[in-house]
């Protein structure tokens, strides 16, 4: 088994009193591709945003590359090519298209993803690079957010519910561009509620339940009992 | 129509009008000593360094979300700091007006790393204490004149030009210069690269964040490079004056509440705002300053019903209404046949 680039160790996660994540153990290999599906309210976004910084954590629950990151800023992150495309896109109202994909670029990691690279996988961003990027259309938005994770090199990237209020004909699109995204070598993990999709993309796949993991296994031996079993909990 | 037809372009009919008009406007200003009366020079070098100071708050408030009610400390700073230069390491003015510059961002660093720990109203009250100490602490300077200030010696002020049109010629420049470097220098900063990442922190921090923007550091950056070309103006400004104690030059009002009003009421987060806010706040001033404390009345009543109806300023509703942008940051697409409105 190829040697794991990121991994939680007992991670634990809090809004204020509330907890949201409890002891959660996982680990993503080396061009390993990661889904993680669960209900809303299972922790799901809470775990994407402890690991990119988002949120803090307490020492050595999350360790990357050998190296702990579990009490670094976002940006500290990120500058380590951890990117993430985050739930609602979160694009920059202000900026344009081709500047959305330049701040992406800020971190200054090396690696095959350029401009040029990022219109070759999505060619009606080339199209639209001078418009605002709050002028296209949801899915050409979904766009730019992974072309803008791209632009940094990252070797993980997140997918943070990437087909959430997308027509399925677009996301059908998306799905089909992934290949070309993970195919350079990099690792992923897609969070996603649409479970034959996540299961479809992925090799291994991770389940969550009320903050904790519920079930962790390869997923084309996954049964579709154990899964809706993890998935809302019932005997 | 085919989309061929279509092109994208950054600058638009009205900025290139606008920067012609620009160049003509400055060289009449630049030749203004030879048109203009000794009052209206006074007026207008006044109004300059005003424009100066806004669009630098603009850019700390409007770009970096750093609402500081305690700029007066970097304005009264670079003030004491030219007296003090002058006075006693024989600096000449214009070299105690740099140096000013470079102490106010030397100071500014601290100030910066103690204030940061503070967010939002926190940050404004600590901004405005920080002031208060740099206020009292010059006071006690017994030296610079302490609590009642001191005013600059003859020779000194005779070494920038030894006649008097001179004089009042040359600082009327330095604050025209000033104004120009300034506004030229907030633009260029907001089209380059890091210029792109105060954009994209202001529209969303937690994606900029995510994106390897390190925050605190873009902040911290613009912090610093303003406070130093806000005490190089307040230098300049008591360069004016010829006169200094620490309650002109530490003061709330004239350094940061009219300020604020400026930008306010031009359109905060623009850079057109500042300069339509400098003319209206002048406008005002030189017209209702015979009125006393209603003058002051009429200037808050009007700040408050531009908040109520218009919070993105003069400006934001002429962008809003004409789709005109004069220092041209954004793009914008064109349509075939359509001419170009803005």
């Amino acid at each position: 088994m190829p040697e794991p680039i990121l991994q939680m160790h007992a991670l634990d996660a809090h809004y204020g009193d509330f907890q949201a994540l409890y002891g959660v153990d996982m680990e993503v290999s080396e061009g390993e591709v990661l889904a993680i599906i669960g209900s809303n309210g299972a922790g799901k976004t809470t775990l994407m945003r402890s690991i990119t910084g988002l949120l803090s954590n307490e020492p050595s629950q999350i360790t990357y590359h050998r190296e702990d990151i579990s009490s670094l800023r976002a940006d500290e992150v990120a500058m380590r090519g951890l990117a993430m495309v985050p739930e609602g896109r979160q694009l920059f109202p202000s900026l344009s298209v081709r500047e959305n994909l330049m701040i992406g670029a800020q971190v200054g990691r090396k690696g095959p993803w350029s401009l040029d690279a990022v219109y070759k996988l999505f060619p009606i961003l080339d199209e639209r690079k001078d418009q605002q990027s709050t002028s296209l259309s949801g899915g050409q938005q979904q766009m730019v957010a992974i072309g803008r994770a791209l632009m940094a090199n990252p070797d993980l990237i997140l997918f943070d519910e990437i087909s959430l209020g997308l027509a399925p004909i677009i996301i059908k699109d998306i799905y089909d561009a992934l290949p070309g995204i993970i195919g350079e070598g990099m690792s992923a993990i897609i969070v996603e509620q649409d479970i034959s999709k996540a299961l479809s993309v992925s090799s291994r796949v991770y389940c969550l339940q009320e903050g904790r993991v519920s079930l962790e296994g390869a997923s084309d031996t996954v049964s579709r009992e154990d899964i809706s079993r993890a998935y809302f909990g019932i005997e | 129509m085919t989309l061929q037809d279509y092109h994208v372009t950054r600058s638009s009919n009205a900025a290139r009008v606008a920067a012609i008009l620009g160049a003509v406007a400055l060289i009449i200003l630049v030749a203004a000593p030879w048109w203009a009366g000794r009052a209206d020079m006074r007026l207008m070098g006044e109004l300059f360094l005003y424009l100066a100071l806004a669009s630098l708050w603009n850019l700390m408030a409007g770009y970096a979300g750093l609402v500081s009610v305690g700029q007066q400390a970097f304005v009264g700073f670079g003030g004491y700091m030219l007296f003090a230069l002058t006075m006693f390491a024989g600096l000449h003015p214009i070299a105690a007006i740099v140096c000013a510059g470079v102490l106010g961002a030397l100071v500014s660093i601290p100030v910066a790393v103690l204030i940061f720990r503070l967010r939002g109203a926190y940050f404004a009250i600590g901004t405005w204490v920080i002031a208060e100490v740099f206020r009292l602490g010059f006071a006690q300077i017994s030296a610079l004149g302490g609590g009642s200030g001191s005013s600059l010696p003859v020779a000194i002020v005779k070494s920038l030009a030894s006649k008097r049109a001179m004089r009042e010629s040359l600082s009327y420049w330095l604050a025209l210069g000033a104004a120009v470097i300034v506004v030229t220098a907030v633009y260029l900063f907001l089209r380059s690269r890091k210029g792109l990442a105060l954009t994209a922190i202001r529209d969303n921090e937690l994606a900029a964040g995510s994106l390897g923007i390190d925050i605190w550091r873009t902040k911290f950056v613009v912090y610093v490079v303003t406070s130093a070309l806000t005490a190089m103006i307040g230098a300049l400004i008591f360069l004016q004056k010829l006169r200094i104690s620490p309650d002109a030059a530490f003061s709330v009002n004239d350094w940061t509440a009219f300020v604020i009003f400026i930008v306010v009421i031009g359109g905060i987060g623009t850079i057109e705002g500042p300069i339509i806010g400098t003319l209206v706040f002048f406008a005002l001033r030189e017209t209702l300053a015979d009125l006393g404390t209603i003058y002051l009345i009429v200037l808050g009543v009007v700040a408050i019903v531009m908040m109520l109806k218009a919070p993105k300023g003069i400006w934001g509703l002429i962008r809003r209404r004409y789709d005109l942008q004069l220092f041209p940051l954004g793009y914008r697409v064109i349509a075939p046949g359509k001419s170009d409105k803005s």
